[in-house]
Parts: C-alpha cells; sequence; structure tokens
C-alpha cells in the first residue's frame, strides 16, 4: 500500500520531469532572459500583471517563461504568488491627469487641449510579416521624433471638458462611508457595487471582455459609444503613511486607461446627457480596457434606467464567468478521476435502458399480437 | 512519506495559508457549524493549485490542520489517485505533519466524491472538496434568486425535479450529488459523492466540512446532525445496491469499481475505497477472483509497480 | 373614494387605501381606494397607460407603492398591510392563498417541466411529499380545466394557448387560494379559444367562491365575469360600481365613450 502511494508520486514526478525538458527546449539555444522577455515581449507582459493582479514586469516574465508562454497559466501563477504576499495598506488613488502621456487619443474631437499622441501603437502598420525581423541581424530601429508632453503638464481628460457644459455626467461620486470593495478580500456578492464590478472587470480576461464588449456593439445591448480617450503612460502612486501625516511617492507605474463617451437619451432615472464606461489596467492594454469600459457601461442599466436583454448587461454572469484562473481551472478539472460518479451514472444508464426496452418490447408485442389477430 | 521540504517552510507560513486568513476561514467554519447545511460565503485565497481541483478543500484543511493531526487523503475513494497524492505532498510539504492511509488512524480526512466505508468517529474531521455548492443551481443559475429560496425555505422546486424523474423514469434517476436536508433547514448539496454514500452522513460521529474554493462557500454538519436525503413517502429513497461483492476482497455492501480486464467487455468490481479492501485482505478475506488479475507478474514484481493497490482503487 | 354597496356580512379581503405608485415624476396610479370581499370578482378596466397594471402589481406586491397602503386578510382572519410584512411571509402568500395569472402563459408557466410538475409544484412548495396524490391532485386540476389527463407528462411547450392558459389556471388553484390575480388573462388568444376560456373562468370562480381581481382593456371581460368594475384614467379611478351599472349607464364622459367605442357590434 505504501509502495502504491510512491507509484502515484513516481508518475507525478516523471511527468514534471519532462514538463521541465520540453519547455526547456532545444539546450544548444540560449535560454531566454526575463529581461529580453520585459522588453521584447512586453504586451504580453503587460497581460499577466494586469490580469494576475500583481504589477511587477521580472515576476510575470518569470511566469511567462515557467509556463511555456500559456499567459493564462503565467496569470495563474502570479496569482498564486500574489495571495501570500502580505499587505501593507492601499495606495492613495492614481490620478491619471498628471500621467506622463506616451500616447493620448480621442476619437471625438480633432483637437483637443493637450493635443493628440499616437505615440507606440499598431494601429496605421499593415499588417505585412517583417521578415527582417526573422532574420538573426536585426537591424536597430530608428530614433523616434518626440513630442512627449511636458512633464507636471496637468492634461484634462476629454470627459472633464464636456463636464463643463453638464453634457457629460460627472465622475461617479461614492459615498463618504464607502470603503472601496476588494474582492480578493472579501466573497463577492450580488448586487455588486461599482467598484467591485471594474475590479472584477481589470482581472477579468481578455478575451472574454472583448466578446462581451464586441456583442454590445453588434446589438446585444447597445450602448452607442465614441472612444472618447484612450491614454497610455506613467502614473506615480503613494502611500498616505498615518505616522507621517503626508503621501509618500513609491515609485510610478505604466497604466492604459480609456474613457468611452455614450450617448443616452435619458430616462426616468437620469436626464439626456453623455454617460461613460471607463477601463484602467496596469501596463499597456489598449484592447482590454476599451472592451472593458464598454462592459462597464453596459453593467450600468439598472442605475440609468435603461432595459437589460443581453449577456453583456447581466452582472452575475459577467463577474461569475470573467475570471479566466477560475474558468481553467473548472473546466480542466474534468481531467480529474471522476469514476466514482461515472459508476453511479452507469448503473443508471443500464437500468434505464433495460427499462426502455422491455417497455418497447411489450409494445412491439402487442402490435405483432394485433398484426396476427387481422 | 517523504521528508518535509524544509525550504518551502521557510518561505511559506505553515500550512500555506497565512494566520489572518486561517481565522477568517475559521470563523466561516465555526458559523457554518453553528447553521448546519448553510453556505457561508467566504474570501477563498487564490492557491496554487487549480480552481476545481480542491482548493476549497485544501483551504478548509489549512485552517483546522495542527501539528500533532494525522492526515488522509483520499480522491474516489483512493489514496492513489493521482490528485490526492498531489495534494497529499502539498500538505507534506507545507506542514510536515504525518499523513496515513488508515481511515482509522488518521485525525483529519479530505475526500473528494467519498465517504470512506470504516465508520468515523467522533474524534475524527472529513473535509470535502466541493465543486458547485448549490444544490439548486441547475434549477435556477441566480445567486440572488437561489440565495432568497434558501432564506425563505422555498424548496417546492427541487421535489419538482424529483417528481420530473419519477414521471418519466419510475423512479429518481439522480445518482450522485443527491441533494439533502441538513437538520431540518437547508436543502445541501453533499458533493458529488455517489448516493451511496448520503446515509453515512446522517448523524454522523464525525464533523463534516465542505469547502469550495472557486465558488467560495464553506459548509458544515456538525456530529450528530440529521441529514436527511430528499424523496417522496411513495418512493422512498433508496441508495444504490451491488449485486456482488468486491472481486478481489469478497467486500458486501460496499461501493465498488468497474474495472475492465481486457478488450473483450470482460470486468471485475472492486472496492472503491482502497484502505478498506486492503484492511479485508490482510485480515484474510479474499474475493472470488482470489488474487488481483492484475497482478500479473509481468515486469517486475507486484510490489514494484504498485499494481496491487492500482486494481483496488 | 372607498366604494360602497350592499356590503355583505362577511369582513373584507382586501382593502386598497391611496395606493399610489410614482415612477419618478411620472404617475403610475395616484390614490386608489377599494375593498375586495370573499368570492367577489372585480374587474379594473382602462385603456393601455391608465394604470390598470401597475395598480396590479401594487395590489400583489410585485411593485412597492409610493405611497398608501394594500392590507390583506390572511386566513387567521388578521388583517396586515402587505408592505409591512416580511418578504417571507409575503412569498408564503403568494404560493398558497393567492394566485396570480399572467397574460403571457410562459411567464407563469415552468415551460421545460410536464403538466403534473406545473400543477403539482406549490403543493410541493407547501410540503406535500406524497408522489401518488400530488399527481392524482394533478389529474384532476387537468380535467377540471379540460385538459385531457393523458397529457400529464408533457411539457406546456406542446400545448397550444388556450391549453396552456388553462395549465395556468389550474397551476394557481391547486392550493385552493382565496384570492387570484388575471393580468389580461384572455389577451393573447383568438375569439373563439377566448369564449371557451371566459366559461371555464366563471364556472370555476363561483364553483369555488374565489375572490379575483383582474384587469383587462376588454369590457365584455369584465361584464361576463366581474360583479364589480373600476374604470381607469391617467392613473385614476374615474368611475366604479356594479359592472351591469358601469357598462350600461356609465357616468362618467370617458366611461361613456369606452363602452361606446368597445361595446358596439
Amino acid at each position: 500500500m505504501y509502495v502504491a502511494v510512491k507509484g502515484g508520486e513516481k508518475a507525478i514526478r516523471n511527468a514534471h520531469t519532462l514538463l521541465a525538458r520540453d519547455r526547456r527546449g532545444d539546450t544548444s539555444l540560449p535560454a531566454l532572459t526575463l529581461a529580453q522577455m520585459t522588453q521584447q515581449l512586453y504586451l504580453s507582459i503587460s497581460r499577466v500583471m494586469a490580469e494576475g493582479s500583481l504589477y511587477d514586469a521580472d515576476l510575470a516574465a518569470l511566469a511567462i517563461k515557467q509556463a511555456r508562454g500559456d499567459l493564462i497559466e503565467a496569470i495563474f501563477l502570479l496569482r498564486a504568488y500574489r495571495t501570500t504576499l502580505p499587505r501593507f495598506g492601499y495606495s492613495q488613488p492614481i490620478d491619471t491627469a498628471t500621467m506622463l502621456i506616451r500616447r493620448r487619443i480621442s476619437a471625438t474631437y480633432k483637437d483637443l487641449p493637450g493635443g493628440q499622441l499616437l505615440g507606440p501603437t499598431f494601429d496605421y502598420t499593415q499588417r505585412l510579416l517583417d521578415f527582417t525581423l526573422a532574420a538573426n541581424g536585426e537591424e536597430a530601429p530608428a530614433t523616434p521624433q518626440t513630442q512627449a508632453f511636458e512633464a507636471q503638464e496637468r492634461v484634462p481628460r476629454v470627459t472633464e471638458l464636456l463636464d463643463d457644459e453638464g453634457l457629460m455626467e460627472p465622475d461617479a461620486e461614492l459615498p463618504e462611508d464607502h470603503e472601496v470593495g476588494d474582492l480578493t478580500r472579501e466573497p463577492l456578492e450580488f448586487p455588486a457595487g461599482r467598484d467591485l464590478r471594474l475590479q472584477n472587470l481589470a482581472r477579468g480576461d481578455e478575451g472574454f471582455l472583448l466578446a462581451l464588449g464586441y456583442s454590445t456593439q453588434r446589438g446585444y445591448g447597445r450602448t452607442h459609444p465614441f472612444a472618447g480617450e484612450i491614454r497610455l503612460g506613467e502614473v506615480e502612486v503613494s502611500l498616505f503613511v498615518e505616522e507621517l501625516g503626508f503621501d509618500v511617492p513609491l515609485g510610478e507605474m505604466t497604466v492604459t486607461e480609456c474613457q468611452m463617451i455614450n450617448q443616452f437619451a435619458g430616462s426616468a432615472k437620469a436626464p439626456p446627457q453623455f454617460t461613460r464606461g471607463y477601463g484602467l489596467v496596469p501596463g499597456q492594454g489598449e484592447r482590454k480596457v476599451m472592451a472593458m469600459s464598454l462592459v462597464d457601461r453596459s453593467l450600468r442599466w439598472q442605475e440609468l434606467g435603461e432595459e437589460a436583454t443581453s449577456p453583456a448587461q447581466d452582472e452575475e454572469f459577467v463577474m461569475s464567468h470573467s475570471d479566466n484562473v477560475q474558468g481553467t481551472g473548472f473546466v480542466e478539472h474534468l481531467k480529474l478521476p471522476h469514476y466514482v460518479d461515472f459508476q453511479a451514472e452507469l448503473d443508471l444508464i443500464r437500468r434505464l435502458r433495460a427499462e426502455w426496452f422491455e417497455k418497447n418490447q411489450k409494445t412491439t408485442g402487442e402490435t405483432a399480437d394485433l398484426e396476427a389477430a387481422q | 512519506m517523504s521528508t518535509p521540504a524544509t525550504s518551502f517552510t521557510d518561505h511559506y507560513n505553515f500550512a500555506y495559508l497565512d494566520e489572518q486568513t486561517k481565522r477568517m476561514i475559521r470563523r466561516a467554519i465555526l458559523k457554518g457549524i453553528a447553521i448546519p447545511g448553510y453556505q457561508v460565503p467566504f474570501a477563498a485565497r487564490e492557491m496554487p493549485m487549480p480552481y476545481g481541483w480542491g482548493t476549497g478543500g485544501v483551504q478548509v484543511t489549512a485552517a483546522v490542520i495542527g501539528h500533532s493531526d494525522t492526515l488522509k487523503m483520499i480522491d474516489q475513494g483512493s489514496d492513489d489517485t493521482t490528485n490526492a497524492v498531489a495534494l497529499r505532498n502539498f500538505f507534506v510539504q507545507t506542514t510536515g505533519v504525518n499523513t496515513t492511509t488508515h481511515t482509522k488512524g488518521a485525525s483529519l480526512i479530505q475526500t473528494r466524491h467519498r465517504i470512506p466505508e470504516e465508520p468515523l468517529s467522533e474524534d475524527q474531521v472529513l473535509v470535502y472538496q466541493v465543486p458547485i455548492p448549490e444544490p439548486l443551481r441547475f434549477l435556477e443559475p441566480r445567486e440572488t434568486e437561489t440565495r432568497k429560496m434558501h432564506a425563505l425555505e422555498e424548496y417546492g422546486l427541487m421535489h419538482v425535479k424529483l417528481y420530473e424523474d419519477i414521471a418519466r423514469f419510475g423512479h429518481i434517476a439522480t445518482t450522485y450529488a443527491y441533494p439533502v436536508l441538513v437538520n431540518e433547514r437547508y436543502v445541501m448539496d453533499p458533493s458529488p459523492i455517489p448516493k451511496f454514500d448520503n446515509p453515512k452522513m446522517h448523524r454522523m460521529e464525525a464533523l463534516q466540512l465542505f469547502g469550495a474554493g472557486r465558488e467560495k462557500r464553506i459548509y458544515a454538519i456538525p456530529p450528530h446532525t440529521d441529514v436527511v436525503s430528499l424523496d417522496f413517502e411513495d418512493h422512498p429513497f433508496t441508495p444504490q445496491e451491488f449485486d456482488q461483492p468486491c472481486a478481489i476482497c469478497g467486500a458486501e455492501h460496499v461501493y465498488l469499481d468497474e474495472v475492465i480486464l481486457d478488450d473483450q467487455g470482460s470486468r471485475m468490481f472492486v472496492c472503491s475505497d482502497s484502505d478498506y479492501c486492503e484492511e479485508r485482505r490482510t485480515e484474510g478475506h479474499t474475493g472470488h477472483l482470489g488474487t488481483n488479475p492484475l497482478d500479473a507478474p509481468s515486469n517486475g514484481t507486484a510490489k514494484d509497480n504498485a499494481s496491487s493497490k492500482e486494481a483496488c482503487k | 373614494m372607498t366604494f360602497q354597496d350592499n356590503t355583505p356580512e362577511q369582513p373584507l379581503l382586501l382593502r386598497a387605501s391611496k395606493t399610489t405608485k410614482f415612477y419618478g415624476d411620472r404617475i403610475g396610479c395616484q390614490d386608489v381606494s377599494f375593498e375586495v370581499y370573499p368570492g367577489e370578482v372585480l374587474a379594473i378596466v382602462g385603456e393601455s397607460g391608465s394604470g390598470k397594471s401597475t395598480l396590479l402589481n401594487c395590489l400583489s406586491t410585485r411593485l412597492a407603492p409610493t405611497t398608501g397602503a394594500v392590507e390583506y386578510r390572511g386566513r387567521d382572519g388578521i388583517l396586515r398591510d402587505l408592505y409591512q410584512m416580511s418578504e417571507a411571509q409575503r412569498r408564503v402568500l403568494m404560493r398558497t392563498d393567492w394566485g396570480y395569472v399572467h397574460q403571457h402563459p410562459s411567464d407563469g408557466l415552468r415551460m421545460t417541466v410536464s403538466a403534473g410538475a406545473n400543477v403539482g409544484e406549490r403543493l410541493m412548495a407547501v410540503g406535500e411529499r406524497h408522489y401518488g396524490n400530488i399527481r392524482s391532485n394533478a389529474s384532476d386540476w387537468l380535467e377540471r380545466v379540460e385538459i385531457a389527463t393523458d397529457r400529464i407528462d408533457d411539457d406546456p411547450r406542446a400545448f397550444s394557448g388556450g391549453m396552456r392558459q388553462r395549465l395556468q389556471i389550474a397551476r394557481n388553484l391547486v392550493t385552493a387560494p382565496r384570492l387570484v390575480f388575471m393580468d389580461e388573462p384572455t389577451g393573447g388568444l383568438d375569439v373563439s379559444v377566448q369564449a371557451r376560456l371566459l366559461d371555464l373562468l366563471r364556472s370555476l370562480v363561483s364553483d369555488l367562491g374565489l375572490a379575483v381581481i383582474i384587469v383587462t382593456h376588454d369590457l365584455a371581460v369584465a361584464r361576463l365575469l366581474s360583479h364589480r368594475t373600476l374604470v381607469m384614467r391617467h392613473g385614476r379611478v374615474i368611475e366604479h360600481g356594479l359592472t351591469d351599472q358601469v357598462l350600461d349607464d356609465p357616468q362618467e364622459s370617458y366611461t361613456q365613450l369606452l363602452v361606446s367605442s368597445i361595446l358596439q357590434p
């Protein structure tokens, strides 16, 4: 019996040795360094940091390397590490208006205070495979002309511009005594507030949010969106230290923010005005913040007195299924042995089949009798 | 058992979770014990194993385990299934406690899908891994609605499902995760154990704890609590019966696994509870196949390739 | 605005007092007061948008009124404000002492479970645990609503519109409620089917001594089923009285218009 337990252990150990070998691949090739990954695969790093809810590019790189490039597996690794870290406190809210901007676009105004800045983007590239990248001697890219915003300059967000006219719903206010929730610390209960919804979406799977956001555009809970503003850059993070009585800067982080502006004809609860959907993720994740802001807006149907008809508006549906670590675990748990339950079902199916054939036999018998009688 | 990896305990707290988290989980467990069968929401942590692979059970075990405990870890009734091995190793690494395969010798048993055949005693705790804690989930997918149904004891829908089974098949066609009424108040999902095991929950001497990590719920059945499988007066609950004893140890009235022996479809039925089977054989019981046909010493000795146990799981 | 007539000796069953519902600034219904006695059928008529559905929702605890009260006398003889009761108490009321017949049967039925289970659900909800009894009870009720008993194991998706509506009625009546709310119960049916359903409803109501509050835009339905009628317009009750009086001799010009436009052949 002791031996048997070891048998299982041996199998698992072997499997993991195989995994390690496959992960490394051909050892005549140099191993990837974390620095190479953070530099050259930054968008993967970004996604893993965002959905792993841990802003640490080196750890994200390690996770991706260990996960053989499987981003969801890497997110999982990062999350499992994150839970073991002590909590010192919660930082002050970041102010994206003071962001050191590297990219900033608005689809609603041709020009606006602060200007438009394309920055590092795939937009307007031609999607042609660049075979020079495949060749070994990759040329150093040209030095771009920079037109960075001046540091410390406050660049107002588009939503603030419209707000002066009262056309735009103001920034959401939370009640004085409201403590911002944290769904990694407290069990989620429905209905959830917008703070928890946004946290859930920020950690949520990019693909899932993309599909949901896309569905709203195709008419499943249409929200008439305009990309009011998307910005990417660095913001300062600070912590209020009780003993000192003031904010202490901790450093800066890269974030991507999207403010979606949605046409809104008004309802019993709110006047006609532009409403907003919001998206923000650590790192560079433009697709994610855009999808996130579409879904955020859709989830606000109740507050705005709209009718809920579509999946993207269904808070319980969206929040319960957005997490790819949960989803992966539960889908893949079907690999675990289930033979006890299967045995119970085997027994049932055999019984049901026996009953079915018996019943059918009887009816066929009756028909035969009838035919004979005729 | 393997030796505890000291390097791991250097970096992580005893039983992996920090003490703050353990206290939070213990509070949920205490609440669960105080309200038998009620699903207590708790802030499940992200664990280093996937959701759906026992994270709930692991968190409950981690919150109650102490240095003096002896842990038994089973899956499908067996100590040897891969995930049981993986989870056992997790606790060996993070706690260094003693482990055992003997039901009687364990103070703490974590299980997936089975209750051991050996009756449990007052000084034991049984921890179940739960995938979907909500017995009403497949009748009503909304948490907001099911919570209300529990609060108001609106369980008519549960019986509608059983009614439909009888109307269609002539009998209740639920074979596992068969719903129970706990302490005459809450309808509870016993986790996907076969309904064969349901009667063992009724007035069990041991404390039963249930952990669902992904769904973030804990519930409990204190010792000696009434646990009644839902049924109709004229269609009473009937546990599954096997019409043959274990092929290896001859045990009757135990849950059996069907093992396919060849591609001609010949098969044997053997104990699902591997420890129980082992004990009986040690005591000298033999089934009609006598020795295990899978023990054929084709490559090395039976002990080396672990098949004596394998065939009895 | 309480309606006075030859009040029966038995105590009232339900009383609305100045029941008012606002949606933001918009009026749903305003200052509606009336009483319903056991065994009495009250029709609430009006055009769509007149507030009759809002009122029905307020009366049946599906929508909390902004101001005013709705009281109901339980089987224990005590008159209670519905909105002072706990949700648990209200829900018990809704599945035992009350019925609610929706305009669309699919809103009131479980479309994927059998007719028998649809009828039996309420019995199971109040603790009936004998399969045979539930089934024979369901079978009786199918017969009473003129559904062939060999359809007991079919689900309502296989039923015609009229059958579904009759099934919904059986599902509501199985716990012998004292008060049934009906929202345009004949609304989605064609004329011949309507007539048959109305016939059935009329005999069931009188056999069982049910009190009914029925919302309809169809004055013919009101005439056939109800003892008394409230006429609503712009959220208010503009006329009320015995149904025959209201329909044969309407006092308000709006009611006259309704009667003349609808009842003329």
